[in-house]
């Protein structure tokens, strides 16, 4: 089993999501530079949070357009697991690998604070080891995590049940308290909270280990 | 010298204009011209008014603060360089240094903000460091002010938006208002990095013939003058000075932060220096001066991002995200595929020189051509004349009691919900406090506690000062702001090791203004000598004045401590119902420069409270090893607001209540301010007190924590709840969201 961290120019929570990978898989992930255009054979393929190419543009939109989103998407379709966090999910968004849209959040400001999440479908490889709507203290980070679908698009992935996880204290205007989404397959994860920064007792809550520990045993 | 403009026959027309135009006295003028030998070009004018301007020369201060202490066992360099370095341990050291962005800021709170969080970052990765964490110090003016609102909108959008996307976690800072900011707010940004020990950068350029090379972005007109700007008074026309200050990229700092970290863990490095204020001038002219070196540049060779910019425009921007370097000969081809990896420019611009002279040359023309080490040598330095703060009387708590009607909760509520005591939330939730994921502690605490990658080891920091106690007694309100990093850092069970200082102040052509900055620095001192911490960086930000009016001075303290077990550490939070709750240190109702005097009374007056540094000391070192054993659950120092507030606090961030078995209603006991002080809760009281008893400590077992309300005996209660969401509405409700 092999994990890897794609890193884009701007990606600044690379680091806190290798460490989690680590700490759960045993195991270092590789780190894979933006401008490769091959990506080694690997099980899964963490998207980390940052600012890809700076997000002057809108956020993930140009980085969506990389060399390696390529083969990440191509990589995709062919089954292997995708897990984009924040700025991760906002370029899995532009990939159309994920329906839906970041905004803006919905108080213009950008927020850092803990919230509350609620597994909405356990029946996933990175949501395996969690309970049945069990509740996951971590925290967001982000200017742009306010998510949002036309009608159709939401009936849709509430129909699949494509919802990974909903916020009990909705930071930034998300429709449906929307914090993750799955794609069709549920091989592709994304969500704005970084479950990498809840993992230890320092960070004040371990609820994201459980993420981590699910696609750690998917992975075998 | 005399500071006088005197008109000379022979002058050139326009001179009086160009001198004022540049913040340079006639006096200076001459200086250059003797060092010249000659008239200077306009170039040359330009570098040598940047490198003579307050900010760049601290012609002011510098005979002031060199009476600072700057050594210590632990040093590794102290104030001169990019920023300060102390060993912690283990072969790791700690870079930081404190910088103001104050003038730039006012005018456009965003950006000047953002440039000032991107500046001192550069300052400390610059000498080899990854930073690990941003602190600010920000004041404003009082919240009616038209202008108070959107300057704290902007500032705060501009740190964050800095800070944010440079992936730096902004853990701590402190904010005021008050009317004296309201022409003239101060943004101050502080910078903690991590290095190797014995791979520290510093800028003293060596080897003639070896290649000069500019990295990061490319060079434009904005910012031309900053340092000129940075040194002058403002009046009604401030905004107008907006072209004067920078625009941040914070992507391409992260670029440059990667990129030079890259390289530095190669030997191609000879020496680097980031571009700050004066740009290009005072990076190459300070370079070549630590070296004894001359230094050719080659303008035209400059990355830039606008046509026809000429050599003074060029020499003086103040563009972003610049570094430049002196590398070993012929490593230049190692070093520009990093650069080119992160897709920032990279140029050869000039070599190191045995001339001794700054040359700069445009289009084959021979712009600049000044010996560096006069340039230098000979920079204007002022013993300004100072009169010394007149002492201010002390107020008898007796002559204060609460306001007629009220009581000890109804004050409590209205100075919990005050400007200044109120919590910062609405602030720091814009920051990311916790990319990196080591931030044990972030704000809303004494300290923020960050550990350190691949260990236990963590690291404290903390920015103070007490800007209404430094104008009612500069010494002692210098020595309060030392103190009170020291307790901070005590209080969370870090062993304090040295400070940055920002010193913000007026005009010190003001005999007044120049005796509270040599009050403060006389009280920084003595603070520091008798607590073995010393200042190993600084900045000064003076002319803070609007139309003659000065702000309350500000020498904001930036202390950095050591925790050598980050599981062995304490917050404020109140953890659990029947726990002894201890006050530590001596409480006389002190209520001279308080806030309750000032919010309750509406008077600012008054001695400050007076600081004792050896009790400072003991109860620092006795509440830290006390952390560190374990004994302590929760520990708070008592700072603003006094003694209820210090409870109050703990009570709303653990959510627990308390009741306080003291029967008093003195509003000098819960209110004043007097030093040395911490409440802690504690596991077993009756061996905590054993111990305060055997240190020689005094202290007052104040009453036990539980329940939903803070209660006082005799006096009633108040509900946490009411209380907190005063506490919390104070800020949102003013900012309108």
């Amino acid at each position: 089993m092999q994990a890897a961290v794609i890193v884009f120019p701007g990606s600044n929570r690379e680091r806190d999501a290798a460490k989690a990978l680590e700490r759960a898989m045993g195991k270092k992930p590789l780190i894979v530079w933006h401008g490769d255009s091959t990506l080694p054979k690997v099980d899964l393929i963490v998207l980390p949070g940052g600012f890809s190419y700076g997000d002057y543009l809108r956020t993930g939109a140009m980085a969506a357009h990389s060399p390696i989103m390529r083969e990440v998407v191509a990589r995709a379709k062919k089954g292997v697991r995708v897990w984009g966090i924040c700025n991760g999910f906002q370029i899995l968004c532009e990939t159309e690998l994920l329906p839906g849209i970041l905004l803006r959040n919905a108080s213009l400001k950008f927020v850092c604070r803990p919230v509350t999440l609620r597994v909405e479908n356990n029946d996933s490889d990175f949501t395996r080891l969690c309970k049945p709507a069990q509740e996951i203290k971590t925290i967001v980070a982000h200017g742009d995590g306010n998510y949002f679908a036309e009608p159709d698009v939401l009936k849709k992935l509430e129909d699949n049940r494509q919802i990974a996880f909903r916020y009990l204290d909705n930071p930034n205007g998300s429709i449906n308290d929307i914090a993750g989404v799955f794609n069709k397959e549920r091989n592709v994860l994304g969500h704005m909270p970084h479950p990498e920064d809840s993992v230890e007792p320092l960070h004040g809550s371990t609820d994201g280990a459980v993420l981590f520990e699910s696609v750690a045993r998917a992975l075998g | 010298m005399s500071a006088s403009v005197q008109k000379k026959s022979a002058d050139k027309p326009g001179l009086a204009q160009l001198l004022s135009e540049h913040g340079m006295t006639r006096a200076e003028y001459d200086v250059l011209l003797g060092v010249l030998g000659r008239e200077p070009t306009m170039a040359e004018f330009g570098v040598a008014a940047a490198m003579w301007s307050e900010h760049c020369s601290y012609k002011s201060t510098r005979v002031w603060l060199k009476t600072l202490p700057t050594t210590g066992p632990h040093v590794i360099c102290g104030p001169g360089e990019n920023a300060g370095v102390i060993d912690i341990g283990d072969g790791q050291a700690a870079v930081f240094k404190i910088e103001s962005h104050n003038h730039p800021s006012y005018i456009e709170p965003y950006q000047g903000a953002a440039t000032g969080v991107g500046g001192i970052l550069r300052d400390v990765f610059t000498m080899g460091a990854r930073p690990i964490a941003n602190l600010n110090a920000l004041r404003f003016g009082e919240p009616k002010h038209p202008k108070t609102k959107s300057l704290v909108a902007g500032v705060v959008a501009g740190i964050g938006g800095y800070g944010n996307c440079v992936g730096i976690p902004t853990v701590a800072g402190e904010t005021n208002f008050h009317a004296s900011y309201n022409g003239n707010c101060l943004v101050n940004a502080m910078t903690v990095g991590i290095a190797n020990k014995d791979k520290i950068f510093y800028s003293a350029a060596a080897g003639v013939g070896n290649p000069v090379v500019y990295v990061g972005s490319k060079t434009g007109r904005d910012g031309i003058k900053g340092a000129t700007m940075a040194s002058v008074e403002f009046d009604d026309k401030a905004e107008t000075k907006k072209p004067t200050v920078q625009v941040g990229d914070p992507f391409a700092e992260k670029l440059l932060i990667e990129a030079c970290l890259e390289l530095m863990a190669t030997d191609v490095i000879v020496s680097i220096q980031d571009m700050g204020a004066a740009g290009l001038t005072s990076t190459s002219v300070e370079m070549a001066s630590k070296g004894n070196l001359g230094i050719e540049l080659d303008l035209d060779k400059v990355p830039q991002r606008e046509p026809n910019m000429s050599a003074y425009e060029i020499m003086l921007s103040e563009s972003q995200e610049r570094m430049l370097m002196v590398l070993k000969p012929g490593r230049e081809a190692e070093a520009e595929k990093i650069f080119h990896k992160w897709e920032l420019d990279f140029a050869i611009i000039g070599k190191l020189t045995n001339t001794g002279h700054l040359v700069c040359k445009r289009s084959g023309k021979t712009e600049v051509d000044i010996p560096v080490k006069p340039l230098v040598d000979q920079s204007p330095m002022y013993e300004r004349p100072w009169e010394p703060t007149p002492a201010a009387a002390e107020v008898p708590a007796t002559k204060y009691p609460l306001p007629k009607g009220g009581t000890l909760f109804t004050t409590l509520q209205k100075l919990m919900a005050s400007p200044d005591l109120c919590s910062r939330r609405w602030i720091w939730e814009q920051y990311d406090s916790l990319i990196g994921a080591n931030t044990s502690q972030g704000p809303g605490g004494d300290a923020a506690v960050v550990r350190l990658d691949g260990g236990n080891k963590a690291l404290a920091m903390v920015v103070d000062c007490s800007p209404r106690y430094c104008a009612a007694d500069p010494v002692m309100g210098g020595k309060q702001a030392v103190v009170e990093t020291w307790r901070n850092l005590c209080a969370v069970g870090a062993k304090p090791l040295a400070i940055t200082d920002n010193m913000n102040f007026g005009n010190p052509e003001k005999p007044r203004i120049m005796g509270q900055f040599v009050g403060a620095v006389q009280g920084i001192k003595e603070a520091c000598l008798a607590l073995d911490y010393p200042v190993v960086s600084g900045n000064c930000s003076l002319y803070n004045e609007t139309n003659g009016s000065p702000i309350l001075p500000a020498p904001v303290i930036g202390g950095v401590g050591l925790i050598a077990d980050v599981t062995k550490t304490a917050n404020i939070a109140f953890k659990k119902d029947g726990e002894a709750i201890i006050l530590i240190g001596e409480t006389h109702g002190h209520i001279g420069q308080s806030l309750y005097l000032r919010e309750i009374h509406g008077r600012e007056e008054g001695a400050p409270p007076p600081v004792h540094l050896t009790a400072e000391r003991r109860h620092g070192k006795f509440v830290r090893n006390r952390i560190t054993e374990g004994d302590i659950t929760a520990c708070h120092d008592v700072a603003d607001g006094g003694l209820l507030v210090a409870v109050a606090e703990m009570a709303l961030a653990g959510n627990v209540g308390c009741s306080l078995e003291v029967e008093s209603a003195e509003a000098g006991f819960w209110f004043g301010e007097d030093q040395a002080r911490y409440v802690v809760t504690v596991k077993d009281a009756d061996d905590f007190q054993l111990k305060l008893e055997e240190a020689g400590i005094p202290h007052l077992l104040l009453g036990q924590t539980g329940g939903n309300t803070l209660a006082i005996k005799g006096n009633g209660a108040v509900d946490i709840s009411e209380l907190k969401a005063l506490h919390e509405g104070w800020l949102p409700e003013f900012m309108g969201v």
